[in-house]
């Protein structure tokens, strides 16, 4: 009941709620087919047809941003997958061995990787494989990786000094006994509220990777993409870029209330100061 | 000090060195010959080898490492294979773009969210708080180059105040550059200036709970001048380190906004380099950037020591 009291927790779930239910709808149905052009109806101004009207090849642009949710949300949930999938692990190796040659390496891969912004990753992965969507997934994945294990280690150092851990210990229980057991859980809120974080980072940074060609290529149709092949054409037909812009940043805004209203439902020292 | 800085450079030469071993790794070692990437698959074995040959590639690829990596420290980026030009003089040009813009940014982002997230913090619960709040909610989820096309839409496009794109040169004067490089920057820095304002804001409110302030407003200060004299410097110390890491995301940002305003800095270089497979220039810009990050994080670790005695001991 408190999710439901949370104010910015709703309002954010509502528009995330919107846009993952978009891309769901689109593997079933879409207004318009956004792989048939049709030149004789392009570049029309929103109509009763056509909501947000249509591109240079007369595709519907609402279609589109329903397909385009698609790739913006596969992106951003793989590479925050492949964040938590090896970050995790990751701080809690370095949080059991603490001061060992293991937390040093790991420490030390972390600020390397911190040194290169995902963009700085897709130049290098696109500069060798070519662009895709699969190299942009690696190269936010890649990004998230230290973010997330710094925060595992940092949460799991302080758990380590707790008694409950204390008596894991002296029951004879293994240190990736006890990360997996009892520190893992104890950590799940701080992780679930950086995964929203980091979610709405992914679909900026997917869609800044692909407005400068380094994402999903086409036919598949992506929020940035149609940005940058709007932009030549923004004079006379501004709802190319407008329409597609929204979609980000409604999403976006979405993800980052859900992300506060978790933080204070899940936040117990916020929540009991409320 | 001196020991904590020291200690900080041996960790910023570390970093650098592991960086660049990573960037000549992915780039040099992965593709498997560079030169028959660079060429693309209908090259004849003939121009191969001869480019292999131009590139240095017959040796090891440690001794190319070592060649490369020298050659960086002594302004030798080596020669573009598309231009035949070297690169050092590529991108000396195109950093005299890159860098006012991301140094103007910073500027810019800095003189908003000071103000607006002391502001915020001192009037909590206030209109203005809400509304600070409200916008810079706004402004962190505004990509940042949707937001430079809605700039050029509006003040190029409809008000033709500013020029839509490119770039004179500074050998017009100071002034005609800055305006040209007026609407990028605004476009980077307002979302920057979100974040910084949220941090300065928030840092400011927990400063304020503080006893130390407490103890200035029982020997008699107004909330303002606590504020002011006491709450404000021990509230920096986190807006430095965001400052610190927002740079990397402004080099980044610079990059992309430079492709909407078409400006020839190194985001324009880097990614006709991908394009034209100029393997040599991408490498060469990707470290410069990535020397750029680690510098500045290395500036802010120092200057948080500065401010924070505490940080220098317990190193």
């Amino acid at each position: 009941m408190a999710f439901l009291r949370n104010r910015s927790f709703m309002i954010g779930a509502v528009l995330a709620t919107v846009f993952v239910a978009a891309a769901l709808l689109s593997f079933l149905w879409t207004p318009f087919d956004v792989t048939k052009l049709d030149i004789a109806h392009k570049l029309q101004k929103p109509t009763e047809l056509h909501w947000f009207g249509t591109d240079h090849f007369g595709r519907d642009i609402f279609s589109m941003i329903m397909v385009g949710a698609r790739t913006s949300i596969a992106v951003a949930v793989l590479a925050v997958g492949i964040g938590i999938l090896l970050g995790v692990p990751l701080g809690l190796a370095a949080a059991a061995r603490k001061d060992s040659l293991l937390d040093e390496i790991i420490m030390r891969t972390n600020d390397l990787v911190f040194a290169f912004p995902a963009l700085l990753i897709a130049i290098m992965i696109t500069a060798v494989f070519g662009p895709s969507a699969v190299n942009a997934i690696i190269a936010i994945g890649i990004f998230n990786i230290p973010v997330f294990a710094r925060l595992t280690r940092g949460a799991a150092l302080t758990l380590w000094t707790r008694d409950f851990v204390l008596s894991a210990r002296v029951a004879g229980k293994s240190a990736p006994h006890i990360s997996l057991e009892h520190i893992l859980p104890n950590i799940l809120n701080l992780l679930i509220v950086q995964g929203s974080i980091q979610f709405s980072l992914g679909i900026l940074a997917e869609a800044g990777l692909s407005y400068v060609g380094l994402g999903a290529q086409p036919p598949i149709p992506s929020w940035g993409r149609m940005l940058a092949e709007s932009q030549t054409m923004i004079s006379f037909a501004p709802h190319l870029a407008i329409f597609p812009g929204m979609a980000i940043v409604l999403t976006v805004l979405g993800l980052n209330l859900m992300g506060d209203g978790l933080r204070d439902l899940l936040d117990p020292k916020i929540r009991r100061a409320r | 000090m001196l020991r904590y800085t020291l200690k900080r450079m041996l960790s910023l030469g570390l970093s650098l060195l592991a960086a660049s071993v990573v960037i000549f790794v992915a780039i040099e070692v992965v593709p498997g010959d560079p030169a028959s990437y660079m060429l693309g698959i209908n090259a004849q074995p003939d121009t191969v080898a001869a480019l292999r040959e131009e590139l240095g590639l017959n040796v090891s690829a440690m001794t190319r490492y070592i060649t490369w990596i020298t050659g960086m420290m002594t302004g030798d980026f080596g020669t573009s294979y598309t231009y035949r030009t070297p690169v050092v003089d590529m991108v000396s040009d195109r950093i005299m773009i890159s860098l006012p813009l991301a140094i103007y940014a910073l500027t810019l982002s800095t003189l908003i969210a000071f103000p607006a997230g002391i502001l915020a913090a001192s009037r909590r619960g206030s209109v203005a708080d809400v509304s600070v709040m409200g916008v810079t909610q706004l402004g962190v989820a505004v990509p940042n180059f949707w937001f430079a096309m809605l700039l050029v839409l509006v003040f190029s496009i409809n008000l033709r105040w500013f020029s839509a794109g490119g770039f004179p040169g500074w050998d017009k004067g100071l002034f005609v550059g800055l305006k040209a490089l007026t609407l990028p920057t605004i476009a980077l820095a307002l979302p920057q200036a979100s974040i910084l304002a949220r941090v300065m804001r928030s840092s400011l409110i927990d400063t304020m709970s503080e006893d130390f302030i407490r103890t200035a407003r029982a020997k008699g200060l107004s909330k303002r001048q606590a504020l002011w004299r006491h709450a404000l410097r021990n509230a920096m110390i986190p807006v430095l380190t965001i400052i610190g890491l927002q740079f990397s995301f402004l080099m980044a940002g610079a990059i992309i906004i430079e492709n909407v305003f078409f400006l020839p800095g190194l985001g324009r270089l880097v990614f006709q380099s991908i394009s034209q497979r100029d393997l040599i220039v991408v490498e060469s810009v990707v470290m410069l950037l990535v020397f750029a990050v680690v510098l500045v994080t290395f500036i802010v670790d120092i200057a948080y020591a500065a401010v924070d005695p505490r940080l220098r001991r317990r190193s």
